[in-house]
């Protein structure tokens, strides 16, 4: 791709993008990926504390605890971002805190918010999915490949 | 009044009669507060919609500047703006208010001094006695538009800008005191192939080049002729990339002081902008707040400013086009005796 740019591009053009490239400030990687680490690792733990939480209190087994833990980190990630603190955090955090639930959580509730001016239909209705949209479509194209891999190698029966 | 190729040189001397500026929160934040004269301590204005909270910010100021030139708006012929949201609505909705005569234009950032620019054309030329001429942006809408849902948790990179909340007018007159605008230089629209939305100043660093060389080429004069040459919002990145430019092109800025709006209106230590700040509102409010009155404060006598715009839309970045940058040049001097 960046070399067929490249290669259209004139001459002159070459030339400064060479000079921009050089004069851009890098993005601090490694500072990024231990932030990322962090934040990522520390949303998890919030998250494995709730999951324990409904284990000992509420009496729901493991598996039963899945799904209201994964509704709680919605929970906080929606009111966060409504409090307008999740995108302050997302600048520092970057990926730790794009990756997990909260993150997808953050992407339908920020549009929703934005869009609210457009009317409940047209604005939260149409617009919701805006950032979230393309994620299921290819998470759902993805699953469908996986499966088909899956049937290839282990074939339908057995259950294992 | 045309000088050279692309330069217009006022002989009859418009003067900038008054001029008001209106920020957002976030700039009332900054070292130049003290320089704007309304800071709103909420970003949605009391409004319903990013956008109507960017409309109220411009007719805030074409009121205020009207009022300071001690005129009422029956009185100015024509208003000239624009701004960044499509078909300029914050701009036109606000001529709705004024019902002044009004010429909308599109210059992206570059509309502050595009306006003015026109503006003191037509009054140099004597198709008026006042006009408004004025630009605004919002750092919300702006992100709406362009960017991402502003609760969005995406990183922004060190080369991405902050777009200003804001808005500057101006009234631009036959006669009375005031800062006059000696020429302005209208530039070309220059593409260097920078695709990246999150890197503006590295697009538009070049026009900025180009049309500040015409200037000079035009009028036959030196950078040292001016104390101040000011670009609109390359912040950080492109002023760099631009110093670089002309030190390439053995273009002697080092006569006068070269500065960047982008560069001035926020504090970078305490304000997490990435690069700097951009948008419609940077380079008015920087121009027609801080600049005219350090100018009026003798500061400075002589100050030309370049404000850059670039000319993307989120359809063309999405399609991969490169982004086309413009900038425009408008000489200001103080008015009274300059020799």
């Amino acid at each position: 791709m960046a070399n067929n740019k490249m290669k259209k591009a004139t001459p002159v053009q070459q030339e400064y993008q060479k000079l921009a490239k050089q004069l851009e400030p890098k993005r601090p990687l490694f500072q990024n990926c231990w932030r990322a680490f962090l934040a990522g690792g520390s949303i998890c733990v919030v998250g494995q504390a709730i999951q324990d939480m409904f284990v000992h209190w509420v009496g729901f087994n493991e598996k039963e605890a899945s799904n209201p833990t994964v509704a709680v980190l919605i929970l906080i990630s929606v009111i966060l971002t409504s409090l307008g603190v999740y995108d302050k955090f997302a600048q520092w955090a970057g990926a730790g805190s794009a990756v997990p639930v909260t993150g997808f959580a953050n992407s339908m509730a920020s549009a929703a918010i934005e869009h609210r001016s457009e009317g409940l239909v047209l604005g939260v209705g149409g617009k919701m999915f805006k950032l979230a949209g393309p994620v299921i479509v290819f998470g759902t194209v993805a699953a469908f490949f996986v499966g088909i891999v899956t049937l290839v190698f282990k074939g339908t029966g057995g259950g294992h | 009044m045309l000088k050279g190729h692309q330069s217009w040189i006022f002989e009859n001397k418009p003067v900038i009669r008054a001029s008001a500026t209106v920020v957002g929160p976030f700039e009332g934040m900054g070292p130049l507060a003290r320089d704007f004269d309304i800071i709103h301590g909420d970003s949605m204005l009391e409004e319903e919609s990013w956008e109507k909270a960017e409309k109220v910010l411009i007719e805030q100021a074409a009121k205020l500047a009207i009022e300071k030139a001690g005129i009422t708006k029956e009185q100015v012929q024509f208003h000239i703006g624009g701004d960044l949201m499509n078909q300029i609505i914050s701009t036109s909705f606000a001529a709705r208010t004024l019902s002044i005569p009004y010429l909308g234009v599109f210059g992206a950032c570059s509309t502050s001094m595009e306006s003015l620019a026109l503006a003191s054309a037509l009054v140099n030329g004597g198709a008026a006695k006042f006009i408004l001429a004025g630009t605004c942006s919002h750092n919300a809408s702006a992100e709406k538009q362009f960017r991402y849902p502003t609760e969005y948790g995406s990183q922004k990179p060190p080369t991405a800008q902050y777009t200003v909340t804001g808005a500057g007018a101006s009234i631009v007159s036959q006669e009375g005191e005031g800062p006059v605008v000696a020429s302005a230089t209208i530039g070309r629209v220059i593409d260097m192939g920078i695709t990246d939305p999150f890197n503006m100043g590295a697009a538009m660093a070049p026009a900025a080049v180009d049309t500040i060389q015409a200037h000079f080429r035009d009028l036959q004069i030196e950078p040292g002729y001016y104390d101040l040459i000011v670009t609109g919002d390359l912040a950080k990145v492109g002023y760099e990339i631009a110093c670089k430019l002309f030190e390439k092109h053995n273009f002697p800025i080092h006569q006068t002081e070269y500065a960047d709006c982008g560069m001035m209106i926020y504090d970078y230590d305490t304000q997490m902008v990435q690069a700097g700040a951009s948008g419609c509102g940077c380079s008015a409010v920087v121009t027609y707040g801080h600049l005219l009155k350090r100018m009026r404060k003798g500061e400075i006598k002589r100050m030309l400013v370049v404000a850059t715009g670039a000319l993307l839309s989120p359809l063309s970045f999405q399609q991969s086009e490169s982004i086309p940058s413009i900038a425009h040049a408008v000489a200001i001097e103080a008015g009274g005796n300059l020799t």
